[in-house]
């Protein structure tokens, strides 16, 4: 069991947004599949058919994805979180994005009633013109979203941040400020690919998101500094595909983990996942998660 | 996988409307049923049936599908794949009922080949509108025996696919493998469900795929939440009673829309 924000977790997998999250029954089957809870794809203010394909694809080292947040927007989703609510038991994060503060806490207020376990901000899609990391590169929208965010729902509000910035703890403290209960790292790195024989940019929108192993020493230097100059607890993300790294994230000051992109591999991988930290903390005598979070900074 | 840059060889003229591209790529492990993502470039990149190894069948409805009637041999495309999981592969002996309607020949095609080159019997209900819309006719006759049905009665059977259907005894079949419309499927696998055979009946599904490669979750169906594009796109038909099948499916902002 782990306690985050206030919230119990059965275990410290989390389903990472915009992977197998657009309906309750997908988020329902991931709660079975073993997750300690999910986090919903990100749901914003009208509905958004999303960036044309090829949307994502699968590169030698990582994925790189543009989907271009498709969502039925909060009025159509709101049913689905009710879903994953009643068919889950496990909390459910509703992911939101907007482009200004008041659409942020439109969304946010749309998808109260469906009662969402806390919510997640997203200012971090490194793809979506005038969304996310457009918003989350800028210390003082982060804040004021952040803060009346937090004064309009009644449950904990997790930032995710964008790893492509110059100095991500001036974001997490700017989020900290803003009444985030936690911060959530990383959303992808910005990338591109383009085939050779007609010279096109490979992803219908050019350009888009890095994920998968590749961005795993990112991901633990970003939580790394998170971890030391914020007092609000880190959730990492990117990369993660085996215990081994879970725990590796954890160390770097991570109180759970979320996983995208291993999901390629299989569904069983949060149960997969959380079973192998489990033994690994019982084989090296900890008591918890909470003994190895932030193991790193403590050794030297 | 990155797209495989396929040159264009052939280009034969199905129906006014369905056109087969051959390609200089040949995926050698595809199975009957996995499908390949085509990306037109600077258009869209859309799931299509391996309707032969180095092979497509397209039916011409949209943006990428026109871009696509334009080209001509020796013009090129991306291929990626093969995909998803296929038909169960056919043994010998085995009897074997195929259900086509309209493009859902496409990963048909390959499974009748496949069935009659390991010895087993294939028969084959092959509907369309039309007689000048029926593909592949041919093809499934040189497997085994073919019923045909249009709409409009200029060929075969008037009437629909279930027409010669209701008419059959399915407990012959050790496998019923069945592509077409979401209505035509689902009018197939009630009736089947009526003779107790939809567990030994497979559908390959059709809905709308962003990352094809099972992560995104947008092709996801109530209310197992199973992936058409991974789990699928060919499912058992007990997977597909009490599921939103034949009832709604979800749009490219995953939407509910009506079937
Ligand atoms: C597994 C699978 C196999 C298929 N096999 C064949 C085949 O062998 N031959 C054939 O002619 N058609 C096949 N289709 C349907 C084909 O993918 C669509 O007709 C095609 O995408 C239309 O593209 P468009 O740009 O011309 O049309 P658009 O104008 O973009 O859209 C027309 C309709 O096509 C469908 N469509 C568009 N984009 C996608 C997408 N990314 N994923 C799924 N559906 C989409 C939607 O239903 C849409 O309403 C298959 C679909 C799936 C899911
Ligand atoms: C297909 C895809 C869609 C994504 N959509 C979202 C999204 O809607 N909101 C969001 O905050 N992050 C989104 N992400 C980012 C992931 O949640 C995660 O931060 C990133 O992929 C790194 O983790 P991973 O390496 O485990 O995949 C998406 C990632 C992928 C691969
Ligand atoms: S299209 Fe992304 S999971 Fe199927």
């Amino acid at each position: 069991m782990v306690k985050i924000t206030g919230i119990e977790f059965r275990n410290p997998t989390i389903l990472a947004s915009g992977i197998m999250g657009t309906t309750g029954a997908s988020l329902v089957r991931m709660a079975n599949s073993g997750a300690g809870a999910v986090v919903t794809k990100s749901i914003g203010p009208e509905p958004k058919i999303g960036h044309p394909n090829p949307s994502m694809v699968k590169l030698d080292c990582g994925f790189l994805n543009a989907m271009g947040l498709p969502n039925p927007s909060y009025a159509d989703f709101d049913n689905e979180i009710k879903i994953a609510k009643e068919g889950a038991d496990v909390p459910v994060i509703a992911s939101i994005f907007g482009g200004n503060a008041e659409e942020f806490v439109r969304v946010a207020e749309g998808l109260a009633d469906a009662k969402p376990d806390a919510f997640e901000l997203n200012v971090s899609c490194p793809h979506a013109e005038g969304y996310g990391a457009t918003i989350g590169t800028d210390s003082c929208m982060v804040e004021a979203i952040t803060a009346a965010v937090c004064d309009s729902v009644d449950v904990p509000v997790w930032v995710k941040l964008t790893p492509n910035v110059t100095d991500i703890k001036s974001i997490g403290k700017a989020a900290e400020n803003g009444g985030a209960a936690a911060v959530v790292a990383i959303n992808t790195l910005r990338g591109m690919a383009i085939d050779i024989y007609s010279g096109y940019p490979i992803l219908g929108n050019r350009f888009g998101g890095l994920s998968g192993s590749a961005v795993k020493p990112v991901a633990i230097k970003c939580v790394y500094d998170l971890y030391e100059a914020l007092d609000i607890p880190v959730i990492g993300v990117g990369g993660v595909s085996s215990w081994e790294d879970a725990v590796e994230m954890i160390m770097a000051g991570a109180s759970a983990v979320q996983i995208g992109s291993a999901v390629h591999e299989g569904v069983e991988v949060f149960g997969d996942i959380a079973t192998g930290i489990d033994q690994f903390l019982q084989n090296n005598g900890y008591a918890g998660v909470e003994d190895i979070t932030g193991l790193a900074h403590e050794v030297i | 996988m990155r797209p495989i840059n396929s040159k264009i060889t052939q280009i034969v003229e199905e129906t006014p409307s369905i056109r087969t591209f051959r390609f200089d790529t040949s995926l050698d492990d595809a199975q009957p049923g996995q499908f390949v993502m085509v990306w037109v470039r600077g258009v869209d990149e859309v799931p299509m049936g391996c309707s032969f190894k180095n092979g497509i069948t397209v039916q011409k409805v949209g943006d990428a599908t026109s871009r696509l009637f334009e080209m001509k041999e020796g013009d090129s495309v991306g291929l990626r794949g093969p995909f998803g999981k296929g038909f169960t592969l056919p043994a010998k002996d085995e009897n074997i009922l195929i259900i086509a309607g309209g493009v859902g020949v496409a990963p048909l095609g390959p499974l009748a080949d496949e069935a009659a080159s390991v010895g087993a019997k294939v028969t084959t209900i092959l509907g369309a509108r039309t007689e000048s819309e029926l593909v592949f006719e041919q093809r499934f006759s040189e497997a085994g025996d073919v019923h045909v049905t249009t709409d409009d009665g200029s060929a075969g059977t008037c009437g629909f696919v279930t027409t010669v259907l209701a008419e059959m005894d399915v407990s012959e079949y050790d496998r019923i493998c069945v592509c077409g419309p979401e209505i035509m499927m689902f009018n197939v696998l009630k009736m089947l469900e009526e003779k107790g055979a939809h567990d030994r009946a497979e559908f390959s599904l059709h809905r709308y795929f962003k990352c094809a490669i099972g992560v995104c979750g947008a092709c996801c169906m109530d209310h197992e939440g199973l992936r058409v594009c991974k789990d699928g796109p060919v499912l058992n038909g007990s997977l597909l009673l009490d599921s939103e099948f034949g009832n709604y499916k979800r749009s490219s902002s995953s939407q509910r829309v009506k079937v």
